[in-house]
């Protein structure tokens, strides 16, 4: 795609972690890294089971589902049974798997992507309703997390023109 | 497809302003593309031109985080030294192709 000047240009987006699972919060890293990497501003902000992602105890631990997963798929692409996947450490495989491949095309562990992040300018923030609920304090949270945040405060930081949400 | 004319060599640039033929860069070339974008060339740019360039020549693909890992600098400095779209202006002033990464 050409680089035109557009008057519609994304300048801003604000992107939003509500889930846990690897893939979830690996969408969200990748399109705020994205956006940061094209000279956007990128405010990430953690909700619900997204707050693994910035726990410090969890964030480098986080699994996919291996049972109700319906795009799960074996190596080789034969269909995935969900009774396999009840089995006691094959959830804890497959998501170490998924790790190395991802790793593979540079896409680090959540720590150091949020390293990357930071680095070209991002912002982390935490949903203080989360927060609350799961009883976790600033410091439980990555030192990459600014602040625990309320919502109006995150529209706050998504105003402006040329500003998107998203929602992953 | 378009010709150019910069330091005082012709060459041919994609529609997005990216070297054809990255034999075809220089130095010389690189400081005029380097103002395009407001950027005034150091060593220590040369240094990850440099560094895209050889990843390049070596068929790998170019990521921030292999610069960030590159040892000629880390993230931040990489963002510091090509502002606004570090991965996209250090490969058009290295004379590569346009990053295809999506990291």
């Amino acid at each position: 795609m050409a680089e035109k000047e557009n008057s519609h240009k994304i300048k801003k987006v604000c992107i939003i972690c509500a889930k846990g699972a690897i893939e979830d919060v690996y969408a969200s890293l990748v399109m705020a890294n994205g956006a940061v990497m094209e000279g956007m501003e990128a405010k990430l902000f953690f909700t619900f089971f997204g707050m693994d992602a910035i726990t410090k105890k969890r964030m480098n631990n986080l699994h996919t589902a291996t049972v109700g997963n319906p795009a799960m798929r074996m190596p080789g692409g034969l269909p995935f049974p969900s009774l396999m996947g009840m089995l006691p450490g094959v959830e804890a495989g497959v998501s170490s798997m998924m790790k190395k491949q991802m790793d593979a095309l540079d896409m680090p562990p959540v720590d150091e992507f949020l390293d990357m992040i930071t680095a070209g300018g991002g912002e982390v923030y935490a949903c203080k309703l989360a927060a609350d609920m799961f009883k976790l304090k600033k410091e439980d949270l990555s030192d990459h997390v600014i602040d625990i945040i309320t919502v109006g405060d995150f529209y706050e930081l998504a105003a402006g023109e040329g500003s998107q949400i998203i929602f992953t | 497809m378009a010709q150019k004319t910069i330091a005082g060599q012709t060459i041919e640039v994609t529609e997005d302003g990216y070297l054809v033929d990255a034999s075809q860069w220089n130095e010389e070339i690189a400081k005029e593309l380097a103002k395009e974008e407001d950027i005034e060339l150091t060593d220590a740019h040369f240094q990850v031109l440099n560094f895209i360039r050889e990843t390049h020549e070596k068929g790998e693909t170019l990521t921030i985080r292999k610069v960030g890992k590159s040892g000629k600098t880390d993230i931040k400095g990489f963002y510091q030294l090509f502002p606004g779209g570090p991965l996209k202006k250090a490969s058009r002033i290295a004379g590569i192709p346009k990053p295809t990464s999506c990291v």
